[in-house]
Protein backbone atom coordinates (compact mmCIF):
# COMPACT_ATOMS: atom_id res chain seq x y z
CA UNK A 1 0.00 0.00 0.00
CA UNK A 2 1.16 3.57 -0.95
CA UNK A 3 -0.81 6.76 -0.35
CA UNK A 4 -0.06 10.09 0.17
CA UNK A 5 -0.07 11.33 3.26
CA UNK A 6 -2.79 13.79 3.43
CA UNK A 7 -1.36 17.58 3.56
CA UNK A 8 2.43 16.44 4.24
CA UNK A 9 3.85 15.96 1.47
CA UNK A 10 5.49 12.12 2.44
CA UNK A 11 4.01 8.71 0.75
CA UNK A 12 2.42 6.43 3.56
CA UNK A 13 4.19 3.00 2.76
CA UNK A 14 3.59 -0.03 3.73
CA UNK A 15 1.49 -3.48 3.81
CA UNK A 16 -2.59 -3.10 2.79
CA UNK A 17 -2.36 -4.91 6.66
CA UNK A 18 -0.36 -2.47 8.29
CA UNK A 19 -2.06 -1.00 11.64
CA UNK A 20 -2.33 2.80 12.17
CA UNK A 21 0.51 2.82 14.25
CA UNK A 22 2.74 1.05 11.91
CA UNK A 23 1.71 3.27 8.75
CA UNK A 24 2.62 6.58 11.56
CA UNK A 25 6.15 4.66 11.65
CA UNK A 26 6.14 4.48 8.09
CA UNK A 27 5.81 8.27 8.12
CA UNK A 28 8.71 9.08 10.23
CA UNK A 29 10.68 7.16 7.98
CA UNK A 30 9.55 8.59 4.73
CA UNK A 31 9.97 11.61 6.32
CA UNK A 32 13.81 10.77 7.88
CA UNK A 33 14.92 10.09 4.14
CA UNK A 34 13.46 13.11 2.68
CA UNK A 35 14.49 15.14 5.79
CA UNK A 36 16.71 18.52 5.99
CA UNK A 37 17.42 21.33 7.60
CA UNK A 38 17.71 24.96 5.77
CA UNK A 39 20.37 27.32 7.14
CA UNK A 40 20.70 30.58 4.97
CA UNK A 41 19.03 29.13 2.06
CA UNK A 42 21.07 25.87 1.98
CA UNK A 43 19.94 22.77 2.76
CA UNK A 44 21.75 20.43 4.96
CA UNK A 45 20.70 16.81 5.45
CA UNK A 46 23.37 16.37 8.21
CA UNK A 47 22.15 17.90 11.63
CA UNK A 48 25.13 17.58 13.47
CA UNK A 49 27.73 20.41 12.78
CA UNK A 50 31.27 19.87 14.31
CA UNK A 51 34.30 21.47 15.66
CA UNK A 52 37.88 21.31 14.63
CA UNK A 53 39.70 21.69 17.74
CA UNK A 54 41.43 19.66 20.06
CA UNK A 55 42.37 16.63 17.43
CA UNK A 56 46.06 14.96 17.48
CA UNK A 57 46.47 16.32 13.76
CA UNK A 58 44.83 17.39 10.92
CA UNK A 59 44.29 13.54 9.71
CA UNK A 60 42.48 13.05 12.88
CA UNK A 61 40.14 15.66 12.19
CA UNK A 62 39.82 14.87 8.75
CA UNK A 63 38.74 11.46 9.89
CA UNK A 64 36.29 12.24 13.02
CA UNK A 65 34.60 14.66 10.22
CA UNK A 66 34.06 12.49 7.90
CA UNK A 67 32.64 9.72 10.45
CA UNK A 68 30.67 11.93 11.52
CA UNK A 69 28.77 12.77 8.33
CA UNK A 70 29.39 16.73 9.48
CA UNK A 71 28.05 19.16 6.36
CA UNK A 72 29.40 21.85 8.42
CA UNK A 73 32.58 22.74 10.47
CA UNK A 74 33.73 25.34 12.52
CA UNK A 75 36.81 26.69 12.25
CA UNK A 76 38.72 29.51 14.78
CA UNK A 77 40.72 33.09 13.14
CA UNK A 78 43.87 33.08 14.83
CA UNK A 79 47.45 34.61 13.76
CA UNK A 80 49.89 32.73 11.25
CA UNK A 81 52.76 32.21 12.87
CA UNK A 82 55.61 34.24 11.37
CA UNK A 83 58.67 32.41 12.61
CA UNK A 84 57.57 28.52 12.47
CA UNK A 85 55.00 28.71 9.46
CA UNK A 86 54.01 25.14 8.41
CA UNK A 87 53.23 24.18 5.19
CA UNK A 88 49.88 22.63 6.34
CA UNK A 89 46.76 24.99 6.50
CA UNK A 90 43.29 22.71 8.11
CA UNK A 91 41.37 23.63 4.91
CA UNK A 92 44.17 21.28 2.63
CA UNK A 93 42.42 18.60 4.99
CA UNK A 94 38.38 20.40 5.04
CA UNK A 95 37.79 21.04 1.38
CA UNK A 96 36.08 24.14 1.50
CA UNK A 97 33.17 22.85 -1.65
CA UNK A 98 32.68 19.74 0.23
CA UNK A 99 32.19 21.68 3.14
CA UNK A 100 30.60 24.65 4.99
CA UNK A 101 33.09 26.11 6.76
CA UNK A 102 31.89 28.23 9.52
CA UNK A 103 34.33 30.42 10.78
CA UNK A 104 33.91 31.49 15.26
CA UNK A 105 34.95 34.34 17.06
CA UNK A 106 36.19 32.18 19.93
CA UNK A 107 38.23 34.48 22.12
CA UNK A 108 36.37 37.31 21.82
CA UNK A 109 35.41 39.56 24.86
CA UNK A 110 33.96 42.54 23.14
CA UNK A 111 31.29 43.21 20.40
CA UNK A 112 34.16 44.93 18.42
CA UNK A 113 36.57 42.60 19.13
CA UNK A 114 34.27 39.84 17.53
CA UNK A 115 33.04 41.58 14.38
CA UNK A 116 36.96 42.53 13.72
CA UNK A 117 37.33 38.78 14.04
CA UNK A 118 34.31 38.42 11.28
CA UNK A 119 35.16 40.70 9.21
CA UNK A 120 38.96 39.40 8.76
CA UNK A 121 37.31 35.88 8.26
CA UNK A 122 34.79 37.11 5.41
CA UNK A 123 37.49 38.42 3.47
CA UNK A 124 39.90 34.84 3.82
CA UNK A 125 37.29 34.25 1.14
CA UNK A 126 35.06 31.38 2.27
CA UNK A 127 31.74 32.84 3.06
CA UNK A 128 29.63 34.99 4.97
CA UNK A 129 28.57 32.94 7.58
CA UNK A 130 29.94 33.36 11.33
CA UNK A 131 29.40 31.81 14.49
CA UNK A 132 29.36 34.79 16.46
CA UNK A 133 30.35 34.17 20.49
CA UNK A 134 31.30 36.83 22.67
CA UNK A 135 32.29 35.24 25.67
CA UNK A 136 31.45 37.10 28.92
CA UNK A 137 33.35 35.25 32.17
CA UNK A 138 36.42 32.88 31.18
CA UNK A 139 35.60 30.45 34.13
CA UNK A 140 32.01 29.67 32.54
CA UNK A 141 32.73 30.25 28.69
CA UNK A 142 28.57 32.00 29.36
CA UNK A 143 28.20 34.77 26.40
CA UNK A 144 28.05 38.45 27.39
CA UNK A 145 24.48 38.86 26.30
CA UNK A 146 24.35 42.53 25.67
CA UNK A 147 27.66 42.36 24.03
CA UNK A 148 26.42 39.59 21.11
CA UNK A 149 23.20 41.52 20.69
CA UNK A 150 25.50 44.57 19.97
CA UNK A 151 28.13 42.46 17.53
CA UNK A 152 25.20 40.55 16.02
CA UNK A 153 23.53 43.78 15.25
CA UNK A 154 27.03 45.33 13.62
CA UNK A 155 27.30 41.73 11.71
CA UNK A 156 23.45 41.49 10.46
CA UNK A 157 23.93 45.07 9.34
CA UNK A 158 27.19 44.42 7.18
CA UNK A 159 25.39 41.73 5.52
CA UNK A 160 26.70 38.69 7.67
CA UNK A 161 24.72 35.53 7.68
CA UNK A 162 25.28 35.18 11.83
CA UNK A 163 24.64 32.30 13.92
CA UNK A 164 25.06 33.56 18.00
CA UNK A 165 26.17 31.40 20.61
CA UNK A 166 24.02 32.02 23.14
CA UNK A 167 22.82 31.67 26.76
CA UNK A 168 19.82 29.09 27.39
CA UNK A 169 17.58 32.57 27.24
CA UNK A 170 14.54 32.21 25.38
CA UNK A 171 14.00 36.19 25.74
CA UNK A 172 17.73 36.77 24.44
CA UNK A 173 17.22 34.52 21.14
CA UNK A 174 14.09 35.78 20.06
CA UNK A 175 16.31 39.09 19.87
CA UNK A 176 18.54 37.47 17.92
CA UNK A 177 15.82 36.14 15.36
CA UNK A 178 13.98 39.67 15.77
CA UNK A 179 17.24 41.39 15.10
CA UNK A 180 17.90 39.03 11.87
CA UNK A 181 20.10 36.20 12.30
CA UNK A 182 20.19 32.80 10.40
CA UNK A 183 19.89 30.78 13.28
CA UNK A 184 20.21 30.49 17.23
CA UNK A 185 22.22 28.20 19.17
CA UNK A 186 22.12 28.11 22.76
CA UNK A 187 24.14 26.77 24.97
CA UNK A 188 23.33 22.95 26.37
CA UNK A 189 25.57 23.69 29.42
CA UNK A 190 28.97 25.35 29.51
CA UNK A 191 32.02 24.91 26.11
CA UNK A 192 33.54 21.55 27.14
CA UNK A 193 31.48 20.40 29.94
CA UNK A 194 30.34 17.27 29.16
CA UNK A 195 26.95 18.16 31.20
CA UNK A 196 24.34 17.33 28.93
CA UNK A 197 20.81 19.63 28.29
CA UNK A 198 20.92 21.18 31.53
CA UNK A 199 17.74 22.88 31.16
CA UNK A 200 15.52 21.02 28.39
CA UNK A 201 12.13 23.14 29.20
CA UNK A 202 14.52 26.59 28.07
CA UNK A 203 15.08 24.79 24.96
CA UNK A 204 11.67 23.72 24.38
CA UNK A 205 10.44 27.56 24.40
CA UNK A 206 13.28 28.84 22.30
CA UNK A 207 12.31 25.83 20.25
CA UNK A 208 8.76 26.84 20.16
CA UNK A 209 9.45 30.57 19.48
CA UNK A 210 11.89 29.88 16.52
CA UNK A 211 11.45 31.23 13.27
CA UNK A 212 15.00 30.29 12.17
CA UNK A 213 16.79 26.76 12.78
CA UNK A 214 17.79 26.34 16.49
CA UNK A 215 21.21 24.97 17.13
CA UNK A 216 22.26 23.47 20.66
CA UNK A 217 25.63 24.60 20.65
CA UNK A 218 28.34 23.57 23.42
CA UNK A 219 27.97 20.97 26.33
CA UNK A 220 26.71 17.78 25.04
CA UNK A 221 29.22 15.08 26.56
CA UNK A 222 27.72 11.78 25.19
CA UNK A 223 25.44 10.46 22.48
CA UNK A 224 22.22 10.64 24.81
CA UNK A 225 22.45 14.45 25.01
CA UNK A 226 22.65 14.60 21.62
CA UNK A 227 19.43 12.23 20.81
CA UNK A 228 18.19 14.28 23.79
CA UNK A 229 18.43 17.54 21.85
CA UNK A 230 17.22 16.44 18.80
CA UNK A 231 14.59 15.07 20.43
CA UNK A 232 13.31 18.20 21.92
CA UNK A 233 12.47 19.50 18.64
CA UNK A 234 16.19 21.07 18.22
CA UNK A 235 17.32 21.60 14.16
CA UNK A 236 21.23 20.42 14.68
CA UNK A 237 23.49 20.11 17.46
CA UNK A 238 26.91 21.88 17.54
CA UNK A 239 30.12 19.74 19.10
CA UNK A 240 33.74 19.58 19.61
CA UNK A 241 34.82 18.64 22.57
CA UNK A 242 32.60 15.43 23.32
CA UNK A 243 34.20 14.32 20.19
CA UNK A 244 37.80 15.04 20.00
CA UNK A 245 38.31 14.70 23.35
CA UNK A 246 36.74 11.08 23.52
CA UNK A 247 39.59 8.33 23.65
CA UNK A 248 38.09 7.10 20.10
CA UNK A 249 37.39 10.36 18.46
CA UNK A 250 36.67 8.85 15.26
CA UNK A 251 33.94 5.68 17.08
CA UNK A 252 32.35 8.75 18.93
CA UNK A 253 31.95 10.85 15.47
CA UNK A 254 30.43 8.29 14.27
CA UNK A 255 27.91 7.57 17.81
CA UNK A 256 26.85 11.10 17.56
CA UNK A 257 26.38 10.93 13.88
CA UNK A 258 23.84 7.79 14.89
CA UNK A 259 22.47 9.68 18.05
CA UNK A 260 21.46 13.13 16.10
CA UNK A 261 19.78 10.44 13.37
CA UNK A 262 18.03 8.66 16.00
CA UNK A 263 17.08 11.91 18.14
CA UNK A 264 15.84 13.51 14.86
CA UNK A 265 13.38 10.28 14.20
CA UNK A 266 12.34 9.78 17.44
CA UNK A 267 11.26 13.53 17.61
CA UNK A 268 9.40 12.80 14.16
CA UNK A 269 8.03 10.03 15.36
CA UNK A 270 6.27 11.51 18.04
CA UNK A 271 6.80 9.93 21.22
CA UNK A 272 4.45 8.63 24.06
CA UNK A 273 3.77 10.38 26.69
CA UNK A 274 5.35 9.53 29.98
CA UNK A 275 2.96 8.30 32.32
CA UNK A 276 3.53 7.42 36.14
CA UNK A 277 1.78 4.02 36.18
CA UNK A 278 2.15 0.71 34.12
CA UNK A 279 0.30 0.02 31.03
CA UNK A 280 0.82 -3.65 29.99
CA UNK A 281 2.01 -4.23 26.49
CA UNK A 282 0.49 -8.01 26.21
CA UNK A 283 -3.47 -8.30 25.77
CA UNK A 284 -5.23 -8.13 28.63
CA UNK A 285 -7.62 -11.02 27.88
CA UNK A 286 -6.86 -14.67 26.79
CA UNK A 287 -4.46 -14.95 29.62
CA UNK A 288 -4.97 -18.71 31.08
CA UNK A 289 -6.30 -19.24 34.56
CA UNK B 1 70.07 55.79 -3.29
CA UNK B 2 70.27 52.71 -0.65
CA UNK B 3 66.92 51.44 0.75
CA UNK B 4 65.96 52.42 4.23
CA UNK B 5 64.91 49.80 6.39
CA UNK B 6 62.01 50.51 8.70
CA UNK B 7 59.80 48.74 11.78
CA UNK B 8 56.15 47.22 11.50
CA UNK B 9 54.49 45.38 14.05
CA UNK B 10 53.60 41.91 12.37
CA UNK B 11 50.99 40.02 14.23
CA UNK B 12 52.09 42.16 17.42
CA UNK B 13 55.74 40.98 17.04
CA UNK B 14 58.49 43.86 15.54
CA UNK B 15 59.74 43.10 11.95
CA UNK B 16 62.13 44.44 9.97
CA UNK B 17 61.16 45.89 6.05
CA UNK B 18 62.61 47.47 3.81
CA UNK B 19 60.53 51.41 3.63
CA UNK B 20 57.13 50.97 1.03
CA UNK B 21 57.61 46.99 0.71
CA UNK B 22 54.32 46.41 -1.22
CA UNK B 23 52.11 43.99 1.34
CA UNK B 24 52.25 41.43 -1.41
CA UNK B 25 55.98 41.23 -2.11
CA UNK B 26 55.67 41.10 2.40
CA UNK B 27 53.08 37.74 1.84
CA UNK B 28 54.91 35.88 -0.70
CA UNK B 29 58.34 36.33 1.11
CA UNK B 30 56.28 34.83 3.88
CA UNK B 31 55.40 32.32 1.59
CA UNK B 32 51.95 32.56 2.62
CA UNK B 33 48.92 31.58 0.05
CA UNK B 34 46.48 34.67 -0.36
CA UNK B 35 44.08 32.35 -0.93
CA UNK B 36 44.12 30.57 2.47
CA UNK B 37 44.75 34.04 4.51
CA UNK B 38 43.20 37.50 5.51
CA UNK B 39 45.19 40.51 6.18
CA UNK B 40 44.29 43.65 8.28
CA UNK B 41 46.02 46.96 8.15
CA UNK B 42 46.15 49.29 11.18
CA UNK B 43 42.77 47.27 11.91
CA UNK B 44 40.99 47.76 8.48
CA UNK B 45 40.74 44.37 6.05
CA UNK B 46 42.73 44.80 3.06
CA UNK B 47 40.46 43.16 0.10
CA UNK B 48 43.17 40.52 -1.80
CA UNK B 49 42.95 42.66 -5.07
CA UNK B 50 44.68 45.44 -3.31
CA UNK B 51 47.65 43.91 -1.82
CA UNK B 52 50.22 44.83 -4.17
CA UNK B 53 48.82 48.38 -4.52
CA UNK B 54 49.74 48.75 -0.49
CA UNK B 55 52.66 50.00 0.54
CA UNK B 56 54.11 49.39 4.04
CA UNK B 57 55.52 52.46 6.58
CA UNK B 58 57.44 52.45 9.65
CA UNK B 59 54.99 52.08 12.44
CA UNK B 60 52.09 50.19 10.49
CA UNK B 61 50.28 47.30 12.24
CA UNK B 62 49.25 44.30 10.55
CA UNK B 63 47.57 40.90 11.19
CA UNK B 64 48.07 37.95 8.96
CA UNK B 65 45.00 35.05 9.85
CA UNK B 66 44.41 32.35 8.89
CA UNK B 67 42.13 29.32 9.91
CA UNK B 68 42.97 26.82 12.95
CA UNK B 69 40.96 24.09 14.24
CA UNK B 70 38.71 25.60 16.18
CA UNK B 71 34.65 24.74 17.77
Amino acid sequence: MSVEAKGTGYRLTGNLHDSPAELRAGVAVAKMDEDYFELAGRRYRSRLIVGTGKYRDFAQTRAAVEASGAEIVTVAVRRVNITDRSRENLLDYLDPSKYTILPNTAGCYTAEEAVRTCRLAREAGIGDMVKLEVIGDSKTLFPDVPATLEAARILVKEGFKVLPYITDDPVACLRLQEMGCVAVMPLAAPIGSGLGIRNPYNLRIIVENAKVPVIVDAGVGTASDAAEAMELGCDAVLMNTAIAGAKDPIAMARAMKLAVEAGRLAYLAGRIEPRLYATASSPLTGIIR
Amino acid sequence: MSESKVIIELNGEPFEIEEGLRLSDLIERLELRPTRIAVELNYAVVPKAEYSKVSLKAGDKVEVVHFVGGG
